[in-house]
């Protein structure tokens, strides 16, 4: 099949960091601190790179959006296994203010014009914890789309995805081109061997500007203030149950 | 019930790491509140709780042990190119997975991870700095440290074992002719045969110019009598660098011959019982009457000395990454401890002594580690320094990073003793770095005698 495969990935702060909140509660502290690839989008990197060693798809194009740095994490995928990549070049503030509906019409637009017939992404980001890019994206396209996906097989052109629901496991049959999100149980993301972490020092990476998409990037959204959690509370002891049970109505939760 | 809530995460935050039978009561309560603490502790500065279960769940809760971007200063990827960032990244990730869960169970049951460690030449590091057309990775020697250190994070004996492997493999690959590099080295690099380097005798340690093992020549066969001791993998390991005294007395007599395992003559001793190094067997090699072609010697008759000699001098900086790794596993793990437990009223890491002795451990290895890698980069460029500087780098490190191990487990205080934390297997697993691949009497042996020779 001569398919090509877009997946999205996004650079996050490292889920094993200590998060901390700015002290002009803007937003979190994200300088000198550890970012690594959302462990979604890993996931959703391996399955493209599966399907390439099946011979099903012929080639996997990785997309980030997001200043300099972003280039790291593209990297980091093409020694995954994936052929090129294509950084979607937005600094400044507007990468602050990026979120799902810029980013997935960024997506849509680099879909069509790579003429992808895939586009797999991780179900959502471990720093917003949106859950939206990839469902907008098949909007925006009107394509169908498989979300929170556990299995992804490629029938001729249909796409058979069983999704991972709360009620359980539900089976969708989808035709191509399609939008799939991946979810925690679809693979386990393999490591980059060293040879190809030295290959993928050759791999393209393109730079490309929102603006040659047509994509207007102004966001909807302002983020007014970010807090920690609250502290938790120091609790009460009592002595007898009928005190407890006063406590409680007090408290309004009986 | 305080226990029951958190059992299923302490269970796996216990069972995996550490032995199963902690999990008895006595021990279990302590355990269990210092479990929950620490967790409770990073669920609350966690905040989303999508990250409490993110992740392969094992490997979050082992990344949580190893403290992935925490403490800038003794951070190991400053200096480091992107490239070199990404070998790090991998090998961290890789102790974390596969090898950390495991350590204390090697350790206890003396088991040799074959699987694990074939898992690890998968990735590239059965060669690391063997040239890529046998199968090897052609790195440097700086990319070799770095990945060390990474490694040795997760179990030091097992990397310290696929050290030795890497330095047998590069002294075929770079002394050998093209049959013999195209015999071993593939099979060496995939880990599919593991190696063993063959010099210490009983008789000869320091002096190892003086070794007696012989060789005699007879037609187109070398006939070996005699016997090599403290041989890491031995038993268990398919191919054998033997220095062995083909000519006259000294190192000048001295040749390098390839022994593989099954050669009738070839036998092993009992396997040694270590203090520390436990997931690679130690055993002594015996050859009687052993018959060796000689298309399996490398290079010349008398040239064996010289590659025993190169071979230690790039196993001197990974054996100082090894302690490297360990030290800053301590480190984290001292500094974590530091931050949970109270005494006193207050958590240690309050308490002024003990903060200037986390500082003082963080010191030394971060100057440690520079040595190293300075030592790392001379070697690659051949330079003139390049062998005391490594001499230097494997004296210092190995000796600095088993203080802090050292301090790391008196601040654990009476837990640091128990096997049930990691920090005592660090400990005994890089003290015996000092004494072997030289030892750090022979090390600065090496350094005085570069400073005073005539120039």
């Amino acid at each position: 099949m001569s398919a090509r495969v877009l997946v999205g990935v996004k650079r996050v702060i490292d889920y094993a960091v200590k998060i901390r909140v700015k002290p002009d509660n803007s937003g979190v502290v994200t300088d000198g601190v550890k970012h690594s690839m959302n462990p979604f989008c890993e996931i959703a990197v391996e399955e493209a790179v599966k399907l390439k060693e099946k011979k099903l798809i012929k080639e996997v194009v990785v997309v980030s959006c997001g200043p300099q740095q972003v280039q790291e994490t593209i990297r980091t995928a093409l020694a995954m296994g994936a052929d090129r990549g294509i950084h979607v070049e937005v600094s400044g503030k507007d990468s602050d203010t990026l979120g799902p509906l810029q980013v997935s019409k960024i997506l849509a637009a680099l879909a069509k014009k790579e003429d992808a017939r895939l586009v797999i992404l991780g179900k959502q980001a471990i720093d917003d914890d949106c859950n939206q890019t990839g469902q907008m994206t098949a909007a925006l396209l009107d394509w169908p789309q498989g979300t929170f996906a556990s299995e992804v097989v490629l029938e001729g052109d249909k796409l058979k995805v069983v999704r991972e629901v709360d009620g359980g496991l539900e089976t969708v049959r989808l035709r191509m081109p399609a939008v799939v999100t991946a979810d925690l149980r679809l693979n386990t993301p393999r490591y980059a061997t060293l040879p190809n972490i030295m290959k993928a020092k050759k791999k393209k990476i393109d730079v490309v500007k929102p603006s040659d998409l047509g994509v207007d990037l102004t966001s909807r959204l302002e983020v007014l203030r970010v807090d920690e959690p609250p502290q938790r509370q120091a609790g009460v002891k009592v002595e007898t149950v009928e005190d407890l049970l006063s406590k409680l109505k007090e408290a309004g939760r009986i | 019930m305080y226990i029951k809530l958190h059992y299923p995460f302490h269970c796996v935050f216990f069972k995996l790491h550490y032995p199963a039978n902690s999990l008895y009561i006595r021990n279990f309560i302590p355990q269990t509140i210092w479990a929950v603490k620490f967790i409770g502790v990073m669920a609350l500065a966690s905040g989303v709780t999508l990250r409490s279960y993110i992740g392969k769940s094992f490997r979050l809760i082992f990344n949580r042990i190893q403290k992935r971007g925490v403490a800038s200063c003794i951070d190991p990827s400053v200096g480091l190119s992107d490239e070199q960032k990404e070998f790090q990244k991998v090998a961290f990730e890789f102790a974390a997975n596969e090898m950390a869960p495991h350590m204390a169970e090697w350790d206890e049951k003396e088991i040799f991870p074959v699987e694990t460690m074939r898992k690890a030449a998968q990735l590239g590091f059965g060669g690391i700095y063997v040239q890529p057309d046998v199968g090897g990775s052609g790195l440097s020697r700086l990319d070799t440290s770095i990945i060390f250190e990474a490694l040795s994070t997760g179990c030091t004996s097992t990397t310290a074992y696929m050290s030795i492997h890497n330095m047998c493999t590069w002294m075929i690959d770079t002394f050998g002719n093209l049959d013999q590099r195209q015999r071993f080295c593939p099979d060496l690099c995939t880990m599919n045969k593991f190696a063993s380097y063959c010099l210490t005798e009983p008789g000869d340690g320091s002096d190892a110019a003086s070794l007696l093992t012989s060789a005699k020549l007879e037609g187109d066969h070398y006939i070996l009598n005699g016997s090599k001791a403290f041989i890491s993998g031995g038993g268990d390991s398919d191919v054998y660098v033997v220095m062995c005294r083909t000519g006259g007395k000294g190192a000048k007599g001295i040749s390098c011959l390839v022994v593989e395992k099954g050669t009738p003559g070839l036998s092993f001793g009992k396997k040694e019982k270590k203090v520390g190094w436990n997931s690679q067997p130690t055993r002594a090699v015996i050859f009687e009457d052993c018959a060796v072609r000689v298309t399996n010697r490398l290079g010349q008759e008398g040239q064996g000395f010289n590659i025993a000699m190169k071979g230690l001098n790039g196993g001197r900086i990974n054996i100082a990454s090894c302690s490297l790794g360990a030290a800053h596993a301590c480190v984290q793990l001292a500094r974590d401890h530091l931050t949970v437990r109270k005494q006193f009223g207050e958590t240690l890491s309050n308490n002024q002594f003990l903060q200037f002795q986390l500082a003082e451990m963080a010191t030394r290895l971060v100057a440690s580690r520079l040595l190293v890698r300075q030592a790392a980069g001379a070697l690659q460029e051949d330079r003139d320094d390049a062998v005391p500087l490594c001499s230097m780098a494997k004296l210092f490190a190995t000796d600095e990073c088993f203080t802090i191990c050292n301090q790391a487990l008196q601040m654990f205080g009476g837990y640091g003793y128990l096997k049930d934390y990691p920090v005592q297997q660090f400990v005994r697993d890089i003290r015996v770095h000092q004494i072997l691949e030289g030892t750090n009497e022979v090390m600065r042996m090496i350094i005085s005698r570069n400073l005073l020779k005539d120039s």
